[in-house]
């Protein structure tokens, strides 16, 4: 009971002061779970951050789950990962009820259009930093460019085509692609 | 039913995104724009909030999309959607199969869609720019050239690099919201 109150109220600390996603809050998470309570090992948390990242959702709730799971069983989970979203979904649910009023007022909706710039600017750069980590041989270069290149002509051309695609159709490229390498290497 | 489509419509973006908070970008926005939740403008305005307040990205836009169509329980609805295949896929993984990343056809994978979601990021920022800077959705509709606009994204870029020459690490993005937010007023009113 005392761990389940510990995971909920860290992980309600967690959600309520990180800013920018999910990979701000792994410094915070390693902090708290594997420097102070030393609740995981180092390498288990690294474990942990790599399924975080390669699994579909957001990291938060990921390491949420896993971490609460791995700490206190399924109750941890469900506790750390309402404890991650607590914060998140009062806040917002707040700011939503007067979010319209407040575009409307007259300095803030000139400041929301230099705002909005600063969106495409802070995605250019997210999308970057990605790049830049990605492992750097043919497929990820064939991928990314055909991606970039299909994606942006489709909406150019007004042709819905979802992202959901693009991800399963690359995924099985990857797939295809070492089944060949295996075949190749048996012969 | 909204949101019984709230709920759905979250629950895919939670099963089928990877990379995290900015690897959903791409689907939710497809999603917000195809069921007419939000505009664009609205869309990247929301996204500003979610991205300067704290909590997962993800969470934010759920509960704010979730809000803005059906009040308190289409919130609700959309943030249960994006949180339950990250819970049960993860449930299973620590409970099953922790050593899921060794599999070979899981590497495989995963080496075909890493490099998708980085183009999913760069393509979306793509399309958002066209939009926000030239005015261009489609190539039928025409284009309006905003100078404002392209001269803030100018500022922007400079004071990113600048910044991140003089601290050593990049700005976090409540700093340049802050900054765009004060160009914004200057070069608009």
């Amino acid at each position: 009971m005392k761990t389940l109150r510990t995971l909920f109220l860290s992980f309600l600390k967690i959600g309520a002061f990180t800013f920018g996603g999910g990979y701000a809050m792994l410094a915070l998470l390693e902090n708290e779970f594997v420097s102070k309570k030393a609740w995981l090992d180092k390498e288990e948390f690294l474990d942990m951050v790599a399924i975080a990242e390669s699994t579909p959702g957001p990291v938060a709730i990921n390491s949420a789950t896993y971490i609460g799971y791995r700490t206190a069983g399924f109750w941890g989970s469900l506790v750390s990962t309402l404890g991650v979203c607590i914060p998140s979904f009062v806040i917002i649910y707040g700011i939503s009820l007067f979010f319209d009023a407040f575009l409307r007022l007259t300095y803030v909706s000139y400041a929301f259009r230099g705002i909005q710039v600063c969106v495409v600017y802070l995605i250019a750069s997210a999308g970057v930093k990605v790049l830049k980590n990605l492992e750097r041989n043919w497929l990820s270069r064939c991928i990314v460019l055909a991606v970039v290149l299909v994606m942006t002509a489709f909406s150019l051309f007004a042709v819905r085509f979802s992202s959901v695609f693009y991800i399963l159709i690359c995924g099985a490229i990857g797939l295809a692609l070492s089944l060949c390498r295996k075949g190749v290497e048996r012969e | 039913m909204i949101y019984l489509r709230l709920f759905l419509v979250f629950l895919q973006i939670g099963a089928f995104t990877f990379g995290g908070g900015y690897g959903m970008i791409p689907l939710i926005r497809e999603s917000v724009l195809r069921y007419g939740w939000l505009t664009e403008g609205d869309f990247i305005s929301v996204l500003a909030v979610a991205e300067s307040t704290p909590g997962p990205i993800a969470i934010n836009m759920a509960t704010f999309v979730g809000a803005s169509q059906g009040g308190i329980l289409g919130s609700l609805a959309a943030t249960l959607g994006v949180v339950l295949p990250s819970f049960v896929l993860i449930l299973l993984i620590a409970a099953l199969i922790r050593n899921l990343l060794k599999y070979k056809g899981v590497q495989a994978f995963l080496s075909g869609v890493r490099p998708c979601v980085a183009a999913l990021i760069l393509a979306t920022a793509l399309t958002m720019g066209l939009r926000t800077l030239i005015g261009v959705t489609t190539l039928r509709g025409g284009f309006f050239v905003d100078p404002k606009a392209i001269a803030i994204f100018a500022l922007l870029l400079l004071g990113g690099f600048a910044l991140k020459k003089w601290r050593k690490k990049s700005p976090s993005p409540i700093v340049m919201i802050l900054l765009s937010a004060g160009l914004g007023i200057l070069f608009y009113s």
